[in-house]
């Protein structure tokens, strides 16, 4: 049974052919794609089964007869698929990905490798403890990798991401809150602070409330201070923060948020700027999250996964979730759950996720950290701030560099779209960069940047690769301050041109619905979900 | 160091087009006291990757691999076969070292994948929507009550007895938090679940029933009946999938009237891996659509009319709504959307028919014959490719002894609910496509060894 009557559909342009256009809309290595509900068929299958043996079913009479709208591919279709859906991605393995927060780094293949040894990649969660001794020994030697490079005190091992690991830590403030029978309602957020941060606070039921920046795009320490008081359970801050800039202060930020009774959160995403050049934990930091998938080089797949481990000082530690690994006086390795929670671990606040974390991603973040060393990690802090400090020093005359003139950068540099002419906006330099060959730089983020560009190029970035970036950055900015009309209908060179984002909202479609057949009336054989 | 490319020479010309003496006044904003101007003490130093392979392929020798051994653990993560293409397609550079598509041009290939996916997921789910996964089916579970919440304005939800107690310990650590009210059961070893409980539970105040299918014994029932109350009551009904590959076999929780389905789709496409990175599946009723967490592509046109996919309805998420959006979530589980999908397009309606059909036969037939074992009795009347058996000794102590033998024989329920001494003696046993005729003699004479 086809699923979709029509077939192959192109999207070829409706509008008249220009110079190039093809009759099947591709463009030589550019191929057009249909959707596999276009192309499969409910019979087709890329897999051979045996038979199964025939015998009494005991499925309690809800068989299912009636179709579910599934459509397949024989192997080799599969395969052509997804090869050319995959070339209509730009990924770091094809170059520079300056996206500012991000830490689009390098991700080397032999942790792809360790992460797929049988060992890590074939053992189920639920296996008996004994028989999963190096899984755990593997959990607990990065927990004390990451220990030592933060100088705190426990970690927790099992949140899913950044933004779980903010949920982690947050949950762990309250649960110490309350253990002392300290009901506090706000948690204060810095303007520039990422999404995730109030999302996170009003997810855990605190009240946010931003503290203003300086003009230097610091935290405010006067403001913040005026602000703390019993109410509140706990400040988010992000160092170096979202300008791309360390915080001076944070020691007495810190201080005074102690002295007022609350923690400090520390949102790790930009820990790429200091590792091995600062820890944290003598910065008086209570919990911060760290992204694996940043730091530590696991890959971002696309949106995911990621992996969120949450240092804890020694305040915050008895409090953070279940389960937790670690090595017993005998050797032996043990994953902490709720069976011994009452004897090992008894006021941790509960357990945030079915088993115990992204192993997958332990792997590979632990390959990285052996493979570097701490003299390797203290040389990727410095390279990727040199790198960042390159970029905002070749570039500041062409784009306003509103913190440039305080100081250096860290592993970010931060530029404003201030002196463009009328009607361009940062948008266009970043569609005019993919013309270029080049992911754009992260647009409009922080907020309190007008029309902000935050450009973080890693340390696994030649000085050539720098040096091509900047010149193209260079000439799109150029074109930005001139006018040029062209550039507002970049990119030209894309897969697709500028989509309309409007129109998807407005008019949502999110599932592929069979098209009416000829003939129909309309409306049936629209069906939604196969339903 | 081989993944740093900046040379000596590169360092010191950049220092100068900088204009910085040295890179330790680029860390001028760090305070002299918290700078370290050495490597920290006591770690170790760089290594060449043969020495890093050597040293953490020692530690994975130390584990009894699924696949080497008679294997029968389920519980919320299953052993399946992953065609070979599936892995090699994932580690294509495109897909791997993408970001969230957030330019939509040059991630049109991220973009139709999790077009694609979202389809797939809402069809197999049977309902009119689904988002562009979760990170796992137990934070997705939480998800759903939150937003069953949101719809219903109500903050108690009700829990079957038969949800995954990892699930329930979630949404009770999160319900400890913002205030929900969760009412929790106890599994029985007994063939029929709690539907009864939950039907005579539900009240004016249930923001939602949550029901897993099948469920932590392997127990399936009919949701119909449970989605019907649920309704009358203005509750809505949650249904929690842990075991997709089921729904090639048996109805889809949409069908019977689930509002909100959540699951755990490790069982397609992505391995065991001691238990993440996994990938949550979230469908809805299109009516729900914008109380929806997490990321949703949708369709659209370019500039030139062509069809195209972009990320949508971001004024959900956080990003932008900030501490008014419908989840913190942002990273998401994308690469595992990516082999979920990638395998049920190997498989497609056929393929996973063939393989529900094989997993459930197999399942029968194991169960049978340990049924036979003097003593051993089977709890489930119905059940996928997971039953439950009750020994006539603790179930914890025998799985151990028979790791003794080589033999991963199943989750004993004195892991899952420690202190239940009710539930000592379950043993709950999973038969996939992957055990082998030889697997199940094992697993025959070694649970007749510790029940004799």
């Amino acid at each position: 049974m086809t699923i979709n009557p029509s077939g192959w559909k192109p999207s070829s342009p409706v509008a008249a052919r220009s110079y190039g256009a093809t009759t099947t809309g591709n463009r030589a290595l550019m191929l057009e794609e249909p959707l596999i509900f276009e192309i499969g068929d409910s019979e087709a299958t890329g897999v051979d089964f045996s038979a199964a043996p025939s015998g009494v079913s005991r499925l309690g009479g809800l068989e299912r007869f009636a179709p579910i709208g599934l459509p397949g591919l024989s192997e080799p279709l599969t395969v052509r698929h997804y090869t050319r859906l995959s070339r209509q991605n730009y990924a770091i393995d094809l170059g520079l990905f300056p996206l500012g927060s991000c830490t689009m780094k390098h991700n080397p293949r032999l942790n792809e490798k360790i992460a797929r040894l049988p060992g890590f990649a074939d053992i189920h969660p639920l296996q008996p403890q004994e028989t999963v001794q190096g899984a755990i020994q593997l959990i607990n030697e990065l927990s004390e990798w990451l220990i030592a490079l933060t100088g705190m005190y426990g970690v927790a091992m099992s949140p899913k991401a950044g933004a779980h690991g903010e949920l982690c830590g947050l949950l762990a403030i309250r649960a110490a809150l309350e253990a002392r029978g300290d009901a506090r309602e706000v948690v204060l957020v810095p303007e520039s602070a990422h999404g995730t941060n109030p999302a996170t606070a009003a997810f855990c039921g605190y009240r946010v409330e931003d503290i203003p920046a300086t003009n230097e795009g610091r935290v405010d320490l006067e403001a913040l201070k005026s602000r703390l008081g019993p109410d509140v359970a706990a400040v988010m801050i992000t160092n170096p923060n979202t300008c791309g800039l360390f915080e001076p202060e944070m020691k007495a930020i810190s201080d005074a948020v102690h002295a007022a009774g609350g923690f400090v959160y520390c949102d790790g995403a930009n820990f790429n700027a200091i590792v091995g050049k600062v820890r944290p934990g003598d910065l008086g930091i209570d919990a911060m999250h760290i992204n694996l998938h940043k730091t530590f080089s696991t890959p971002h797949g696309g949106g995911g996964p990621g992996s969120g481990p949450v240092v804890m000082s020694e305040a915050l530690a008895p409090y953070g979730p279940l389960p937790y690994s670690a090595r017993y006086a005998d050797g032996t390795y043990r994953i902490v759950e709720e069976e011994v929670a009452a004897d090992e671990h008894p006021d941790a606040f509960g357990r945030m996720v079915a088993f115990h974390g992204q192993m997958g991603m332990f792997t590979r973040a632990l390959a990285y950290i052996l493979s570097h060393g701490a003299d390797g990690l203290a040389q990727v802090a410095e390279d990727s701030v040199l790198n960042a400090n390159y970029i905002l020093r070749s570039l500041e005359d062409v784009l306003d560099a509103p913190f440039a003139h305080s100081g250096p950068c860290m592993h970010e540099a931060i530029f404003s779209d201030k002196g463009f002419a009328e009607g361009f906006s940062t948008i266009d330099v970043a569609k005019g960069l993919i013309d270029e060959g080049f992911h754009p730089m992260t647009m409009y983020f922080p907020l309190v940047v007008h029309g902000a560009m935050l450009v973080e190029p890693t340390e696994t970035e030649s000085k050539a690769s720098l040096d091509q970036f900047i010149v193209a950055l260079r000439s799109i900015a150029e074109r930005a301050r001139a006018g040029d009309e062209a550039l507002k209908a970049a990119p030209i060179h894309a897969p697709r041109r500028r989509l309309d984002e409007t129109l998807a909202a407005r008019k949502p479609i999110l599932t592929y619905r069979n098209p009416i057949p000829e003939g129909a009336e309309a409306g049936e054989g629209v069906e939604l979900g196969g339903r | 160091m081989r993944y740093l490319p900046l040379s000596e020479a590169d360092r010191s010309a950049m220092l100068t087009v900088i204009g910085a003496a040295s890179i330790d006044d680029l860390f001028s904003d760090v305070p002299e006291e918290a700078r370290l101007n050495s490597p920290i003490h006591g770690l170790p130093m760089h290594a060449s990757e043969m020495a890093v392979e050597r040293q953490l392929a020692a530690m994975a020798r130390k584990n009894m691999v699924a696949g080497e051994v008679p294997f029968f653990l389920g519980c919320g993560a299953y052993k399946h076969h992953v065609p070979a293409s599936v892995d090699h397609l994932i580690q294509r550079g495109e897909f791997l070292t993408a970001y969230t598509p957030y330019q939509p041009e040059i991630a049109q290939g991220t973009l139709q994948v999790l077009f694609e996916f979202q389809s797939q997921v809402a069809r197999l789910l049977g309902c009119e929507v689904a988002n562009a996964s979760m990170y796992d089916g137990s934070t997705a579970c939480w998800e759903a009550i939150g937003m069953a919440r949101r719809i219903t304005r109500r903050k108690k939800a009700l829990l079957s007895s038969g949800l995954h107690p990892h699930y329930v310990a979630v949404c009770a650590t999160m319900a400890k938090f913002t205030g929900d009210t969760l009412d929790l059961a106890t599994p029985e070893l007994t063939a029929a679940t709690d539907a009864e409980r939950l039907i005579a539970g539900i009240d004016a105040e249930t923001s939602a029933v949550v029901v897993q299918y099948p469920d932590i014994l392997g127990r399936i029932t009919d949701l119909a009946p449970i989605a019907e109350a649920a309704h009358a009551k203005g509750a809505l009904l949650i249904a929690v999938v842990t075991e997709p590959v089921a729904l090639g076999l048996i109805n889809s929780p949409g069908e019977m009237g689930a509002d909100i389905v959540v699951g755990e789709g490790q069982s397609i496409g992505v391995g065991l891996q001691f238990g993440g990175p996994y990938v949550g599946l979230f469908a809805c009723r299109e009516k729900h659509v914008r109380q929806m967490p997490g990321r949703l592509a949708g369709e659209t046109v370019d500039a030139e009319g062509k069809r195209g996919f972009v990320l949508t309805l971001s004024t959900r998420e956080q990003h932008i709504r900030r501490e008014k959006a419908t989840s913190n979530i942002c990273t998401n589980s994308g690469l595992c959307a990516l082999a979920f999908s990638i395998h049920m397009t190997l498989l497609g309606e056929k393929g996973l028919r063939q393989l529900a059909s094989l997993n459930h036969a197999r399942a029968v037939e194991v169960a049978e014959r340990l049924a036979a074992i003097p003593g051993v009795e089977l709890v489930n009347d119905a059940f996928f490719n997971e039953f439950t058996l009750k020994l006539p000794v603790e179930a914890r102590p025998a799985v151990h002894a028979m790791v003794e033998k080589g033999v991963l024989s199943g989750v004993s329920l004195g892991r899952l609910y420690p202190g239940a001494a009710e539930l000592a003696n379950g043993l709950v046993i999973a038969v996939t496509e992957v055990v082998s005729d030889a697997d199940i003699d094992a697993l025959e004479t070694a649970l007749q060894e510790q029940c004799s």
